[in-house]
Parts: C-alpha cells; sequence; structure tokens
C-alpha cells in the first residue's frame, strides 16, 4: 500500500498522523514548517543552490524514509556503550529512533538528577514544553527559522521531542551532559528528526555532548537541529560526534551568543556516508568568544560536508574555527567557512582554517574559506591546506625502525591531535580511538 | 650479530648513486668492520649525505652500479624500517619535526619495534621511562623535550642531541652520523662526541661523515676518507684529517680531476 507513495507524499502521510499531538502554539509552529517544506523541498542542484554547490542530496530525496515505530524492545545499556561515546559519571538523555527513553536515561523522569548538575534542567523536549513553555516558546524557532531550508523545516514539521537543557543564572554544572540519539535501522529506512534546545543562563557553565550512533549500518536518516543561546557571560562546551556508520545525516545547528559568553565547540565526524554540518555562530553582543573545532575522517565513498558560519555582529568579539580532515581511498570532503565581520563590528578578531591530510589519489577536499568584512579595525584571517603525508616525516620514523603502517598511524593521530588535545576525557580517548578504526587501512593491517 | 671480524659489517663496492639523472655517487668503495670509526670528509656538493641517506633507504636516490652489504645482506633489498631493526642508525644533518607525536611516545614506539624484532616482549612503561630518564641525564638533555612534540620547536643543538639521545636509546649496531656536528656551539658538541664515545666500541661501527675536521678533536676516528666527487680518493689515518684542516679539499681535487679526465 505504502509502496506507491512518492517520498514526499510519504513524509506528507507521516506529518499527518502525528500532527495532533503536542500544544496547539506547536502545531502552527509545525504547519508553518511543512507548508514550507512543500514549497521548497530538499535543495538540489537546480535550485542553483550555492551552499549546496558540492553536496548531492539526492540519496536522500529520492528515497523514502518513514518515521519508525514503537520499538518492541530497547537495546541494552552494554549494547549502546560498544557503539557510543559512554561514561558512567555523564547524565544520559538516550532517544532511540527519536523517541526518548527515559530507561536508559538518567533524568528526572526516572532518577534523582546526578548532583554535579545543580539546578540544571536536563528533560526530553515534550515534558518540557509544559514544565518550561516560556523559556522554549522564547527561544525554539528563534535561532533557525522555519524558513530556512528544506531540513530544517522538516525537522520543524516533525517537531515533537528532544532534548531540553536549561542553566540557570549562575549555575555551573560539574557533570557532563550526554545526549545520545541511537538508531537500531529495522525493515524500512527510517528517519528522525532530533531536535536539541540549550539554554545558558548569565553566568552559567554546561558540558554538553551530542551524539549520534547506530546499532547496525543500514541506511537511515538523522535530520538533526540544535539551538544554543548563551546568555550573558555563559560558558558552553559543546561536542557533536557523527558516528552513525552508513546514514545519512543532517544536521544543522545554531548559537547566539550574548555579552561575554564563551562557546566552544567540538564536531567530529567519522560515521555518516553521507553527512551535512551546518553550523551557525553569531557573536551578537559585544565581547563573546568562540572556537569551533573540528574533525572529520572519511574512507569509501563518504561524503561530509561542513558549511561553518561565523557572524560577527557586534564589536570586540573573537572567533576562532579550526577544522581537520582526514580522507582515505574515494570519499570526499566538504568545507565552507564564512566569516562575515558586520558594519560596526569593530575589533573584531577572527580566524579560520581548514586542513586536510589526504592519504590516497582518489580522495577529494574542497574547501572554500571565506570572508566577509563591513568594519574598520580588525583582525582576520584563513588559510586552508590539503596535503599527503609528509615523506620526510615517513622516513625519519622508519629509520628508527618504525614500519610504515606505524608510522602513517602515528603521524595521523598526531596530525589530529591539536583538534583532539582540548577534548574532555574520556571522550578524548573514545576518539583518538575512531580516527584509526575510521580507516580501512588500518583495519586491515596487523 | 656478528663477530666474524674478517667479514666487513659494512661493505659498499663501486656505489653508483643517482638523483633525478645527476650522478652523485660515482664508484664509492667502503669497508667497516665491528669497532672501527670512519670519517668521511669532503667540501660541499661530494655526496657526503647522499653516501648515509642510501646507506638508511631515504626515498629519491637510485642506485645504478655496485653493491652494499650489512652483516652479509644485500643493503638494497631491505626497506628502511627493515633496515633500521637489523641495526642501522642514521643521525639527521636536519632532524624532522613531527608534528602532534611526542618525542617519548616516538622513542617507546621505536624501541618496541626493535624488540618485536628481536622476538621480545613490549618494553614496560616504566622500565621505559627509567631508561629514557638515565639516558638523557648522561647527555643533559632536558627532560621536558622528552614531553614535547619530536624536535618541534626545538633549537639546532637540542635536535642534534635529540639524535644523540635516540642513538644512545636504541642502540644500533651501525651509527651513520650525517654532518652531526654542523650548526654547534663547542658545549654541545662536546655533549654530541661524549654520546658519540660512549656509544663506540668492539661491537659497534661509525661512520662519521663532516665538512670539518673539528669534531675529530673529540671522536678521534680510525680511518679518514676524503670524498670528492662521488669517490674517495684518499684514505688514511687520523693526521689526514690535519692535512687537510691545514691546506683545505683543492690539493687532493686536482689529480682526481685529472684521473677522472
Amino acid at each position: 500500500m505504502t509502496q506507491t507513495l512518492t517520498p514526499l507524499e510519504r513524509y506528507a502521510d507521516d506529518f499527518r498522523a502525528t500532527l495532533g499531538q503536542g500544544p496547539g502554539w506547536l502545531q502552527q509552529i509545525r504547519e508553518g514548517a511543512f507548508a514550507y517544506f512543500q514549497e521548497v523541498g530538499f535543495p538540489t542542484a537546480r535550485h542553483d543552490n550555492e551552499p549546496w554547490k558540492y553536496t548531492n542530496v539526492d540519496p536522500i530525496a529520492s528515497r523514502e524514509f518513514t518515521l519508525a515505530p514503537p520499538l518492541v524492545a530497547e537495546p541494552a545499556v552494554e549494547d549502546l556503550a560498544s557503539v557510543a561515546p559512554w561514561c558512567t559519571v555523564w547524565h544520559e538523555l538516550v532517544f532511540i529512533n527519536g523517541r526518548y527513553s527515559p530507561s536508559l536515561s538518567a533524568s528526572p523522569a526516572t532518577h534523582e538528577p546526578r548532583a554535579g548538575l545543580g539546578r540544571v534542567v536536563v528533560q526530553n523536549l515534550s515534558q518540557a514544553m509544559e514544565s518550561h513553555e516560556g523559556v522554549i516558546r522564547k527561544h525554539m524557532t528563534s535561532l533557525i527559522k522555519p524558513d530556512y531550508d528544506g531540513f530544517a523545516s522538516l525537522n520543524t514539521a516533525f517537531l515533537s521531542d528532544g532534548a531540553y537543557i536549561y542553566a540557570p543564572d549562575g549555575e555551573e554544572a560539574s557533570t557532563h551532559i550526554h545526549l545520545l540519539f541511537a538508531t537500531v535501522p529495522g525493515g524500512e529506512p527510517i528517519v528522525s528528526h532530533p531536535r536539541t534546545l540549550i539554554v545558558a543562563g548569565r553566568q552559567s557553565k554546561l558540558t554538553v555532548i551530542e551524539s549520534y550512533v547506530s546499532l547496525d549500518g543500514s541506511a537511515y536518516l538523522n535530520n538533526a537541529v540544535t539551538e544554543i543561546a548563551l546568555e550573558d557571560g555563559a560558558h558552553v562546551d559543546h561536542y557533536r560526534v557523527l558516528l552513525d556508520h552508513g546514514a545519512y545525516h543532517v544536521g544543522t545547528t545554531r548559537v547566539e551568543q550574548d555579552r561575554d559568553s564563551s562557546f566552544r565547540s567540538t564536531s567530529f565526524a567519522t560515521g555518516p556516508a553521507l553527512a551535512r554540518n551546518d553550523f551557525g555562530v553569531r557573536l551578537g553582543v559585544a565581547g563573546a568568544e568562540c572556537r569551533l573545532n573540528g574533525l572529520y575522517v572519511t574512507a569509501g565513498t563518504q561524503h561530509i560536508d561542513n558549511l561553518l558560519n561565523i557572524d560577527h555582529a557586534a564589536p570586540h568579539c573573537t572567533s576562532r574555527l579550526s577544522y581537520k580532515g582526514i580522507l582515505d581511498e574515494q570519499s570526499r570532503a566538504v568545507f565552507g567557512g564564512l566569516v562575515l565581520v558586520r558594519p560596526g563590528a569593530d575589533k573584531t578578531d577572527a580566524y579560520q582554517s581548514d586542513k586536510n591530510l589526504v592519504l590516497s589519489d582518489g580522495a577529494e577536499v574542497d574547501s572554500k574559506p571565506a570572508l566577509e568584512i563591513y568594519a574598520d579595525d580588525v583582525i582576520c584571517g584563513h588559510g586552508a591546506t590539503a596535503g599527503a603525508v609528509a615523506e620526510d616525516a615517513l622516513f625519519y620514523m622508519r629509520s628508527r625502525g618504525i614500519d610504515e603502517t606505524t608510522a602513517n598511524e602515528l603521524l595521523i593521530r598526531g596530525f589530529a591531535s591539536d583538534i583532539l588535545d582540548g577534548v574532555i576525557e574520556p571522550l578524548r580517548e573514545y576518539l583518538g580511538k575512531q580516527v584509526v578504526q575510521a580507516l580501512p587501512r588500518f583495519r586491515d593491517g596487523d | 650479530m656478528s663477530t666474524n671480524h674478517t667479514r666487513p659489517l659494512l661493505e659498499v663496492r663501486d656505489l653508483h648513486v643517482s638523483v633525478v639523472d645527476n650522478e652523485i655517487l660515482n664508484g664509492l668503495s667502503l669497508s667497516v668492520h665491528l669497532g672501527e670509526v670512519h670519517a668521511i670528509m669532503g667540501p660541499n656538493g661530494s655526496g657526503k649525505s647522499t653516501f648515509t641517506n642510501v646507506l638508511a633507504g631515504k626515498p629519491g636516490y637510485a642506485v645504478t652500479g655496485g653493491s652494499a652489504s650489512y652483516d652479509g645482506e644485500n643493503l638494497f633489498a631491505l626497506l628502511s624500517d627493515e633496515r633500521a631493526r637489523r641495526g642501522i642508525f642514521l643521525a639527521f644533518q636536519y632532524p624532522v619535526e613531527l608534528p602532534g607525536i611526542r618525542n617519548r611516545e616516538f622513542l617507546r614506539t621505536a624501541v618496541d619495534a626493535l624488540r618485536e624484532h628481536r622476538g621480545e616482549k613490549k618494553i614496560a612503561i616504566r622500565e621505559f621511562n627509567k631508561m629514557l630518564e638515565e639516558k638523557a641525564q648522561a647527555m643533559d638533555f632536558d627532560p621536558d623535550l622528552m614531553k614535547r612534540n619530536v624536535n618541534e620547536g626545538f633549537s639546532g643543538g637540542e635536535k642534534k642531541r635529540n639524535e644523540i639521545l635516540q642513538l644512545s636509546v636504541l642502540n644500533p649496531t651501525l651509527a651513520l652520523l650525517d654532518e652531526t656536528d654542523s650548526g654547534l656551539d663547542i658545549d654541545a658538541l662536546k655533549i654530541v662526541a661524549e654520546g658519540v664515545n660512549r656509544f663506540r666500541g668492539p661491537d659497534k661501527a661509525v661512520v662519521l661523515v663532516t665538512h670539518y675536521q673539528r669534531i675529530l678533536n673529540y671522536i678521534t676516528p680510525d680511518y679518514v676518507h676524503v670524498l670528492i666527487d662521488g669517490r674517495i680518493v684518499r684514505s688514511g689515518g687520523r693526521d689526514l684529517a690535519l692535512e687537510l684542516e691545514a691546506q683545505g679539499y683543492d690539493w687532493l681535487r686536482q689529480p682526481a680531476e685529472a684521473a677522472g679526465a
């Protein structure tokens, strides 16, 4: 019966089936978002769309993805811990196929919040919409407009649940919060629309890990949207970890920073067959600073596209963007970085770089860092590199008795180290291992 | 390990080596036995570095003629890391920086590679650290440099000392020193020379390549060879180096050119 539907009809079908859920104000937003999605569809080359020039989403657009039916049995904690970064002292908020799992989460629904969270609220969104409606209505969809693009609008159209983190003014969480979006693929290709809202109040401090994993390698679509608001003096350390192997992943993240706030982000991607990491930060009030780090490792025919956008909208703000890629086999990476310095954003200090280690002749990277400056007295710079492993370094190591495979592994780890060095433990160690495991040349060796 | 003193540890015969069609070594022959220290001296461009590099297996050189055997094996049939595991060590003229790789981790990986080749277990971290500390102390090596990335931000002298520290830790059989003395002040030169003197012994051999005889004031060679235009034009003892110091290379160059003409 369902086989006769086109992919777009399938989304419409699923949309109508879920529309009754949630509060009335949300229904309006969702309907508007779905109408926009129906109008524009998925971004494709025929829309002559510069941000999508190097990434063809046809494999997503032409395929029928459906919302997952409820699981018969949830995966065991051990199964999750075997495919995801995991630490027993993190506060977990777990979603399976887009559905909140109270039993796998250490959250107010089932357990006492961990002591280190203090007064920080960590809840699933649908529950939080009742208890924190004011905060949510203020921020939700204010950072990502419902008409931003087809993917974001589709996420909003299906907005029913997700993760909600709220740090009241002055609250510093010493416990790290882990938002784990896991997919357990079933028969039909499924889609999840994970949604996250993080609001860090004045002078608050949060560390949040957002990870996307799968329990096997079947095709599915993760279409995630994350909104993060930092009020005056807030500090957020944010991790985005893509380990959904074989999947399609489109993530749209928007960050809004107020006065003197500090945002640090680390994006890590090794898993997806096709991934888009659309990450935007707006430095809205003087004194804000952000540091965006990223590491992507690709092999096979993987395609990972990072689109970074830093909007300097106020004076005396600082941004540092450093992404690195390791590409092997026939894989492809795209880096588009734009630092926009608006009129009046004087004394801006911005630097972005994208460096790539290309291990095979068949791999390719398209890197386009760009600056647009409309203010005075700014310090801005950018750089992009792509190169092979340095022959002289390889020979130096081999002249000490280290075989070629081990030497390459050390050089690759070394290349990644400055991105990973600032990462919290045990995540740093976990991601370091993922770098090597993502490359078949090391899996096939010894 | 070979103790057969009738067979050289390293035997190079009529070696011809080219780089991009330019012949750099032009019939070089040299025999090195265990227990010996050979100094190879020559002016710039005579092929000194090419000689040590090609023995260590650096890519980019074409061996177009002749042979080199090490401990009875054809050297050119071995990969560079295989040569190192059999006991050949090259101290680089320009040690390479390895971004993101810590000195300590790098050295331990190398030690384990050599141990694995000998059929030994990996070294225990505590044992390694203790050994490293002792070796570093013996040559006044700043322990903080072990935590830093290999050679990254090291001064010229620190890089050369790091080479000699590696020599001491990896404890090869044949040490090839490629202008290890260049760019060193007198104090650093003494420390480096002491490291080499500690290393040398009846079951070791050293081939030391240098432009200046200064380092030979601290490391006394058994043999001195003069390399000009890719071949050894004269061999002698310690006194030959002093003669070169006094007279330069030109008096040797002319007969070599005349002979080649």
